[in-house]
């Protein structure tokens, strides 16, 4: 059955607000992989992959440790 | 000649088969207590958790049409394929919050499609109508995609005829069987699926990249192969790196492709099947191992050019299938067994995506129009069954336009598909943070975004192939009167104008004051997470409870 109305009032329990000073950090690997100017470049290569292919896949380390960053610093505590 | 693929056809068909049993074993995976229901058959029981959405949204994001076309961009232009790498790079940080937002209000609600939540939030059906049409239109052509990747590999392996139907024979066996087994079993199918999916493409590609390198010379002299080709070339814009005038089309093709991604019913739909909002960041860190499992197989149409493959012809009397030249490298430079797994892998990664689109799709008609126009008081049964065959319908739909239309017509509209969906980013996207948009104004932004983006699309041609419209997304920017050789991306325009339209509207309606819809959600829906006691699947009253 659906979920009875007089739990309705229990709300303020379930209220995990998503605001954090830590969320602007996302912001650096939206912007940064789209300066061209930072990677369009043949040199210095790396296991002979030019700058422009090795440090754009460099990268997806930014945006995974941003984001891990993240999430570690925003989760509920005492919830998990 | 078929026959001297022989043990490729062996391998490929019988991971297919493998595969196919599979899907229909699903059906009683995570069994339900009740598949009747639209949140079984189509989001799973929305119970899925970490691993599971990590293999469906990656199955489901990475098709096997990026990973044949992407390659072949590379190797017709170069760098300026590799936008797909820094595209599924901002991607995850840029929907990290967004993303939990819509998990969390979809499961008070109960929410299916992106649609039902418009609907709610700014109360409006029609509205909900243009972002439920918007979404079907733009995923129709990105499933008969996803056969184009099927048929390259078939084509290398041989396995064509004279005439039409015979060529396309297996496809319509692989379609036929990949609709009965979603028609059974719903988005388990693909979930389950993908792990196999996932798990072939992992080893190809790491096989293919120390391999390859290995055999063709080492990466410096394949990107010194690739550089000498294009140099080579006539063409202006082709090189291993960026020149000054396809720059601002690279980025704002990115960043557009990426606001785009998760527009897509597909997207949501895996999204809306994960168990909680943890499940969702954790995913979204852990999404990019696909990112650089794309950029390597990208890089893979650079292998091809120092191994000198030459694209098997295209439809059409002279020209070039370009997507052929990934089957062909690994044809010339796999023995026959391995080259025939990695066909399974393009295959069958085909079958992933195309399965959760057809449900997306189908719950998007079923929720938005069939519920909301043909039969108001449907039960959540009637919505499973209507949602099951339009499924089918969909896909003999995809059959149809691979079959009897130029496949090169799938892809332009899959190229417009990623247009028209940016158009619902006002609605769907920005409507998750603020409800100060007149419904109204949306409404007249969707319009004014789609007309501009159908304009500037009809507009482009290309002098190489002789393609007077819809010849790509780089729209250059002289047409607007600027003096300039640059291009730009044809989405982010036309929803900067969508937006601007929207914004303008809304101060001109609220200032008129025309009636604005009623918002049926709280502030506090888009925070509610697993267990949440407030859960109110209001349309779904008389559901049975899922223990």
């Amino acid at each position: 059955m659906a979920a009875p109305e007089s739990e309705a009032p229990d709300t303020a329990r379930s209220r995990a607000k998503d605001k954090s000073p830590w969320n602007w950090l996302l912001f650096i690997p939206i912007v940064v992989p789209l300066i061209p100017a930072l990677f369009n470049a043949d040199s210095p290569r790396l296991f002979g992959f030019p700058r422009f292919y090795w440090l754009q896949l460099a990268w997806i380390l930014l945006g995974v440790g941003t984001t891990t960053l993240v999430y570690q610093m925003t989760k509920k505590r005492g919830d998990h | 000649m078929w026959r001297d693929h022989l043990t490729e056809i062996i391998v490929f068909t019988l991971l297919f088969l493998l595969v196919s049993a599979m899907g229909f074993v699903a059906a009683r995976w995570r069994r339900p207590t009740d598949m009747a229901h639209l949140d079984e058959w189509g989001l799973g029981g929305r119970s899925f958790g970490g691993w599971i959405t990590w293999f469906l949204v990656g199955g489901d994001l990475y098709t096997a049409y990026t990973f044949v076309a992407v390659p072949a961009l590379i190797f017709g232009a170069g760098a300026a394929g590799f936008f797909a790498v820094p595209y599924t790079i901002v991607i995850y940080p840029l929907v990290f919050l967004v993303l939990c937002r819509l998990w969390s209000v979809s499961h008070r609600h109960g929410f299916v499609t992106p649609a039902d939540f418009v609907r709610n939030r700014f109360g409006s059906p029609i509205l909900a109508l243009l972002v439920a049409i918007t979404g079907i239109v733009a995923t129709m052509p990105y499933i008969a995609l996803q056969l184009v990747g099927i048929e390259a590999v078939l084509k290398t392996m041989g396995v064509t005829g004279d005439s039409a139907l015979a060529r396309h024979l297996p496809i319509i066996i692989a379609f036929a069987i990949l609709a009965a087994y979603t028609y059974q079993s719903g988005l388990r199918a693909p979930a389950l699926i993908a792990f196999v999916k996932d798990s072939l493409i992992y080893i190809v590609i790491l096989v293919a990249v120390i391999w390859l390198p290995y055999k063709l010379g080492g990466w410096g002299a394949i990107f010194d192969a690739a550089d000498a080709k294009f140099q080579a070339s006539p063409a202006p814009g082709d090189g291993i790196l960026l020149n000054q005038n396809n720059q601002i089309q690279y980025v704002t093709l990115a960043f557009g492709s990426a606001l785009a991604l998760f527009l897509y019913p597909h997207s949501i739909t895996g999204v809306l099947a994960s168990r909680n909002r943890d499940v969702i960041k954790r995913n979204m860190s852990a999404l990019p191992a696909y990112s650089l499992l794309l950029g390597l197989i990208a890089l893979l149409g650079y292998m091809a050019i120092a191994a000198n493959v030459k694209p098997l012809p295209g439809a059409k009397e002279g020209t070039t299938d370009g997507n052929t030249v990934v089957p062909l490298l690994f044809d010339q430079q796999f023995p026959d067994w391995f080259a025939g797994v990695a066909y399974a892998a393009i295959g069958i990664g085909a079958l992933v995506p195309a399965a959760i689109m057809s449900i997306a799709a189908a719950n998007l008609f079923t929720r938005n129009i069939y519920k909301e126009y043909l039969k108001r008081d449907a039960t959540p049964a009637q919505e499973a069954n209507v949602s099951k065959i339009t499924s089918l319908v969909v896909k003999v739909g995809a059959v149809a336009c691979i079959v009897f239309l130029d496949p090169q017509f799938s892809i332009d509209l899959q190229l417009i598909g990623g247009v028209i969906i940016l158009q619902t980013l006002p609605a769907v996207a920005l409507g998750l943070y603020t409800r100060w948009f007149h419904r109204g104004a949306l409404i007249a932004g969707w319009a004014a975004g789609m007309g501009l983006g159908m304009w500037m699309l009809y507009q482009i041609g290309n002098p190489a192939t002789g393609k007077k419209h819809f010849a790509g997304s780089a729209f250059p920017l002289e047409k607007f009167g600027f003096d300039t050789p640059k291009t730009i991306y044809v989405g982010i325009v036309a929803v900067l104008v969508n937006l601007v339209v929207a914004a303008l509207l809304t101060l001109v309606l609220r200032a008129a004051k025309v009636a604005d819809g009623p918002d049926h959600t709280t502030p506090d829906d888009y925070f509610a997470d697993e267990d949440d006691p407030r859960v109110t699947p209001s349309a779904d009253a008389a559901r049975e409870p899922v223990a």
